[in-house]
């Protein structure tokens, strides 16, 4: 199990590096006669019965108005592998795009939104979790280490934001900027706003882990040595909490993602035609595109396997599995609950 | 026990404060105004001025929350300008479509999820706990976002079950409308009672007293169910509190893709206005919401380990 989680994390994360070699077109790419066209899946056998390199069959247009589409059976388009620096797209890329997971109402192919769209999340995603590590390793370690009134004004602090519904903090700081904003504010924007939003569950239990490391005698030993406070916190104390972080780590990332995708959903994040999975699912938000163009839903499920294959890792690793909040907070299953109390 | 009950009705009373004052102020010093937003950039500067003047936005930030603060202790949250009408009538509704939503989720989780993770719990092999345990991790991946795309796909796909909204035109009630919304919100959680009480079960069972119970001879579905249930609900009481929390911000997601017209809708419908009084009731009413979830776990909690209120 542990090992199918390692593949699903795997195919995710390289198709997101690879993206522009992955994704056979470009995110903006419109194909004009093909708006919500569906997947055109690649086929090995001709209807003669006979065996052929992988190859597509071009889509006609029946129902200009309800946009359904009919196989042309009889004009064959072969793949072509490895030319323009794409990994495979199709020969006849002008007329007959090669559309694994259909065209969006745009007609854009939805596989290369995917794999570009995961690119995005990804990165917005471990960027929003390194800034909540730095802020809650600082805030839990400090509270932890100076003890006393700091302590008590920081963990205030932390419980207050923790016990806030997430979902609307995010809402409420993301509108007080501009509606629609540029690609690289937004991803700062959320980034920020899911670090903080984060940062204060990671804050509690460094604070513990500081707070009882600080009695042993490896720290009493280096600060006897001379070891000034910022040291012996940063170069001491902190790693002690390596394994929690890390573990933490991996359940804020989902819960940013899903975070990501709501606030694109109600149209607070990514401005068009940027291609994030939120943005992938605000473009799917109609329930026209739920009963007749299912393909665009496949953000949710790639965000589905990514979650599953986080899951699958974690509780191998002998952890309890995340519960993901959509919002950006994640709320851990803690089976100890002294942990959510003291 | 009073002093207890004491603290924490005031740690509820200052997140009801700070939480509304902070949007309050989060949407005043968002860029543009209603009026801004409602008469467009193009709006000449007298009819700005007169609707600014009208909507008491002409006033310092100091004036307008003095104001809105003496208001607030009387009961008058101000006036919504989308809507015209005063933020203390509109907002019960909404809340109560939201309350409707997030209560049954917790009570259907709470009734499938317990059972559940008490059968996994104490059974280690068989088909039906891992056949539990698998599906509560499938459905632990599936945030609320998902499982509401997911079931309104399968509704629509097979006409089955109605939706979006609280009614409809056809005569379908309120009852068929909740399932889609309302299994949406509870999937998860089920999955999360069910690990967790899993968990808290498998480590009570195999302490000394539950052992010597079922050394005298009680049943052990009695052991199970009577003596060892009991004092393994601390973990699921405690949590009970964050979850609320939880269930709004998941039922903001999931009132989006259902249309169900809660408070997340109308929130957020006054954030893009910068309808700010309307943004600051809202605010107030989730943080309501979650003062009520926090001594709801904490009753819960001080009941089922009564160490917990000294």
């Amino acid at each position: 199990m542990r090992a199918l989680g390692l593949t699903l994390l795997a195919v995710i994360v390289a198709a997101a590096v690879a993206a522009p070699i992955a994704a056979p077109y470009a995110i903006d790419q419109p194909f004009r006669g093909l708006l919500n066209a569906p997947p055109t899946l690649p086929h090995v056998r001709d209807d003669s019965g006979s065996w052929r390199a992988p190859f597509i069959y071009p889509w006609t247009l029946t129902n200009q108005l309800e946009q359904r589409y009919e196989q042309d059976r009889t004009v064959i388009v072969p793949l072509r592998w490895f030319s323009d620096g794409h990994l495979v797209s199709s020969s006849d890329d002008g007329h007959v795009p090669l559309l694994l997971l259909g065209a969006d109402s745009y007609g854009r192919d939805v596989f290369s939104r995917l794999v570009h769209g995961a690119r995005l999340s990804l990165a917005l995603a471990v960027a929003a979790a390194a800034g909540a590590l730095i802020l809650g390793a600082l805030v839990g370690g400090i509270a932890g280490y100076a003890g006393g009134v700091l302590d008590d004004l920081l963990m205030r602090g932390s419980d207050f934001v923790i016990v806030l519904p997430a979902m609307y903090i995010a809402l409420a700081l993301r509108s007080a900027m501009k509606l629609v904003l540029p690609p690289f504010e937004v991803f700062a924007l959320l980034a920020g706003i899911f670090a903080v939003v984060g940062a204060p569950f990671l804050a509690r239990g460094v604070r513990a882990i500081v707070r009882s490391e600080k009695q042993l005698d490896y720290a009493a030993a280096a600060s006897s040595l001379g070891a000034s406070h910022a040291r012996l916190l940063l170069r001491h104390l902190l790693p002690a909490a390596r394994g929690f972080l890390g573990v933490e780590i991996t359940m804020l990332i989902p819960a940013f993602i899903v975070g990501e995708a709501t606030l694109s959903y109600v149209g607070l994040g990514f401005p068009d035609p940027v291609a994030s999975w939120g943005t992938m699912l605000h473009d799917a938000s109609s329930i026209r595109a739920f009963s007749d163009f299912p393909w665009l839903l496949s953000p949710a499920a790639a965000m589905f396997l990514l979650v599953l294959g986080l899951n699958l890792v974690v509780q191998h690793a002998g952890v309890a599995p995340v519960y993901n909040d959509t919002d950006g907070s994640p709320r851990r299953l803690r089976a100890n609950s002294d942990t959510l109390r003291s | 026990m009073t002093g207890y009950i004491a603290r924490r009705l005031t740690f509820a009373v200052v997140l009801v404060f700070a939480v509304s004052s902070a949007s309050l102020m989060l949407a005043r010093f968002a860029p543009g105004d209603y009026v801004t937003e409602s008469l467009g950039v193009n709006a000449r500067r007298a009819a700005v001025d007169a609707a600014r003047a009208r909507y008491g936005l002409n006033r310092t930030f100091g004036e307008q929350y003095r104001d809105w603060l003496v208001g607030a202790l009387h009961l008058d949250f101000g006036r919504s300008m989308q809507y015209d009408r005063p933020v203390a009538d509109l907002i019960p509704e909404r809340a109560v479509n939201t309350g409707i939503l997030a209560f049954s989720a917790l009570a259907v989780a709470t009734l499938i999820g317990l059972p559940l993770g008490v059968v996994t719990g104490t059974r280690r092999r068989g088909i039906v706990p891992a056949a539990i345990r698998a599906a509560s991790l499938v459905l632990l991946s599936m945030p609320p976002l998902l499982t509401s795309l997911f079931l309104v796909f399968v509704a629509a796909k097979s006409g089955w079950l109605p939706v979006g909204g609280m009614t409809s035109s056809g005569g379908e009630g309120l009852l068929r409308h909740m399932i889609v919304p309302v299994a949406a919100l509870a999937l998860p959680l089920v999955a999360m009672f069910e690990r967790l009480q899993s968990q808290a079960m498998s480590e009570t069972i195999g302490q000394p007293y539950v052992v010597a119970t079922f050394g005298r001879g009680v049943p052990l579905s009695r052991v199970i169910w009577r003596d060892a249930l009991k004092n393994a609900l601390r973990p699921i009481a405690s949590i009970y509190g964050l979850v609320v929390g939880t269930l709004l911000s998941g039922s903001f997601a999931v009132e989006t893709v259902t249309a169900w017209p809660g408070l997340g809708q109308l929130m957020l419908g006054a954030l893009r206005a910068r309808d700010v009084y309307l943004v600051a009731g809202c605010a107030a009413a989730g943080s309501v919401f979650l003062a009520i979830g926090t001594l709801m776990s904490d009753a819960a909690l001080a009941m089922v380990d009564p160490r917990t209120a000294d």
